[in-house]
């Protein structure tokens, strides 16, 4: 009994109720035909929001106005330059990474720099850069699509035991995310931070230095996510990050995650990642225009909330 | 003489405004006409209304993540049923803003995150708009289409309506009980509920205006284009919150200035003609609009600081 209390005090048990039982509606409809590509892809594509809702998370837990609106365009970038610097050979994959990482790095650096210097509010300042980003993507991808290198695009695309390898990746980002979440001094830091900035700077924690390392946490996340969809979409394009930046947001809060921050959730992040690709998913199968589709994804998002939402009164 | 703190917020965005314009005319003489400046601002009646609007919710503390998609839902309305028949669409216009309110009431009543329930309504408010126009068109009724290219004596329209709008909102916001209450919500809920009022019952009407200037948007939005499309407003999520940051308001705290978000919008729209005057590049014309951004916001850092020196002095 105080196990299955303890089970449901825990944030993230909604998100994952919820994936099960979409789940098991659009498997039952399909007669179960289609339960392990149903899962496959679930994990593939959820993967993807997974990476980007971890950095995002740990930006949301600064605390509030805590957002990174460049989300999106640092995908795009990186993933075209990328494509472009490897260039269809097999040798120029770690290097492609690599270049993709710094470009996070640097991102990170140059949205700190606004919010810091300028003492911009961070979602204005992270969507003036956006803007930067987005137009040196417009600049180096000149309409061109260039493929992912032979190995790199047959291993975003492929299976080990059954397991998708992109989901695999995410998992392994997920759980360094947990120790340093959990087990790190850093971890405490960002709660200290978004649970009160003011007490925080008075009991000497870096302040400015932790803010600076999530926001290039994110910015790096986001583009090796932007590295892996490229590859596994076989091609960069211009839009490829833009319906990420309301699912980075929406992952982490439907995981249970605090907006008001200080309050991190890792486990909910992949239920609701699930989730809201199983909620398409399922509306497809059952045959619903777009319009419909979207609406009664709005209107799951806003259910999912209301029934968990009574956890954020008790506080 | 004495100048309230309120003035010098608004100082700042006017004078970027004035700077960018400045620059505008050294490039384009011939926009320093009646058509040069009905063109220049054309477009930003509806943008000044919805960054309204986004002001309404955040001096509630509140951010409106669906007021793209709100905006686009109401531009379709307008094309097709207001067109049609009014009467319907006047309907379907009062059970949105209703639906405004009982979105205020429910983020307030469940203390749950404006940004998510926003987020998710602008699923909603995306999904109806393609439900009405899955492919752009309709049309634009009459008098909308007569309202926003009608040509006043020596200003131009656009120009006249953004004055209206500043004045109507800040004497609604700045000057009336209400809207002290509002911002109020704003400054501390605490407060104000210990006073006797109801909360709920201003973040509902909050909600509800915001809702209305939303529509106000959409209508203005379809009377200049002609037509209407599901994604035809996407942007202005982004815009309005920029604009009512660029006009001096705030996040928290129900610091907003009804005034600087129509000036915000105003700046916003006008960077834009700036950078095609400019000639640069198209693909870097998304990245000069982000560098105007932080210049100005830079700008009134600068300015903050200088006040801020006055002050101790």
């Amino acid at each position: 009994m105080t196990g299955a209390r303890l089970l449901l005090s825990k944030p993230w048990i909604w998100s994952f109720a919820a994936t099960i039982a979409v789940w098991i509606v659009t498997v039952l409809f399909t007669g179960g035909a289609s339960s392990l590509g149903l899962s496959q892809a679930a994990l593939t594509f959820a993967a993807f929001s997974v990476i980007v809702g971890l950095g995002q998370m740990f930006v949301i837990t600064l605390g509030p106005g805590n957002i990174d609106l460049s989300v999106p365009a640092t995908m795009t970038l990186s993933g075209t330059m990328a494509l472009k610097l490897m260039d269809v050979q097999d040798g120029m994959i770690i290097v492609g990474l690599l270049v993709s990482i710094l470009l996070g790095l640097g991102i990170g650096i140059g949205n700190y720099v606004l919010i810091k210097l300028l003492r911009i509010p961070p979602i204005i300042a992270t969507l003036s850069m956006s803007f930067i980003i987005q137009s040196t993507a417009i600049w180096t991808n000149r309409g061109l699509r260039i493929k992912p290198p032979e190995i790199l695009a047959s291993f975003t695309t492929s299976n080990l035991f059954g397991v998708p390898n992109i989901a695999i990746v995410a998992l392994i980002l997920s759980v360094i995310a947990w120790v340093l979440l959990e087990k790190t001094i850093y971890g405490r830091w960002i709660s200290a931070i978004g649970q009160s900035t003011f007490a925080a700077r008075m009991t000497g924690i870096p302040v400015d230095g932790t803010r600076l390392v999530t926001y290039i946490l994110c910015a790096v996340l986001a583009s090796i996510c932007g590295y892996l969809l490229a590859s596994f979409s076989g091609g960069a394009a211009l839009n490829m990050g833009s319906e990420y930046l309301l699912m980075s947001i929406a992952v982490v809060v439907i995981g249970g995650t605090a907006v008001a921050g200080g309050n991190s959730n890792i486990p909910g992040i992949w239920g609701a990642s699930l989730f809201m690709f199983l909620v398409v998913s399922m509306l497809n199968t059952y045959g619903f225009g777009a319009g419909f589709r979207l609406i009664l994804t709005g209107l799951i998002i806003i259910a999912v909330i209301l029934l968990a939402g009574g956890r954020q009164s008790n506080r | 003489m004495r100048i309230s703190t309120s003035t010098i917020r608004l100082v700042i965005p006017a004078a970027s405004l004035a700077l960018l314009l400045a620059a505008v005319f050294y490039m384009q003489p011939r926009a320093m006409s009646y058509t040069g400046l009905n063109l220049l601002f054309n477009l930003a009646v509806p943008i000044a209304l919805a960054t309204v609007a986004q002001m309404l919710i955040m001096a509630v503390n509140d951010l409106d993540l669906s007021m793209g998609a709100f905006v686009s839902f109401c531009a379709c309305v307008t094309a097709t049923f207001l067109q049609a028949s009014p009467a319907i669409g006047v309907l379907i216009f009062l059970g949105a803003i209703a639906a405004y309110a009982v979105i205020g009431i429910v983020i307030h009543v469940r203390e749950l995150p404006s940004i998510v329930v926003t987020l998710g309504m602008s699923f909603v408010w995306g999904g109806l708009a393609v439900l009405m126009l899955p492919s752009p068109g309709g049309e634009a009724p009459g008098w909308a289409r007569w309202l926003m290219t009608s040509r006043p004596p020596f200003v131009p329209m656009a120009i006249v309506a953004s004055i209206v709008i500043a004045l109507v909102t800040h004497f609604a916001i700045m000057r009336s009980s209400a809207g002290v209450l509002i911002r109020g919500v704003g400054g501390n809920v605490r407060s104000v509920e210990r006073a006797g009022w109801s909360v709920i019952r201003i973040r509902a009407g909050t909600y509800a205006l915001a809702g209305f200037f939303a529509v106000l948007s959409g209508i203005a939005l379809v009377g200049l284009t002609t037509s209407a499309d599901a994604n035809i407003a996407l942007r202005y999520t982004l815009l309005s919150i920029a604009g009512v940051i660029l006009g001096g308001g705030e996040f928290v705290g129900g610091k907003v200035s009804p005034i600087g978000a129509v000036i915000g919008a105003l700046t916003l729209t006008l960077a834009g003609s700036f950078l095609s005057f400019l000639r640069i590049s198209p693909d870097w014309q998304i990245g000069a609009q982000g560098a105007i951004l932080i210049v100005v916001l830079g700008l009134r850092l600068l300015l903050n600081r200088l006040e801020k020196r006055e002050k101790s002095r």
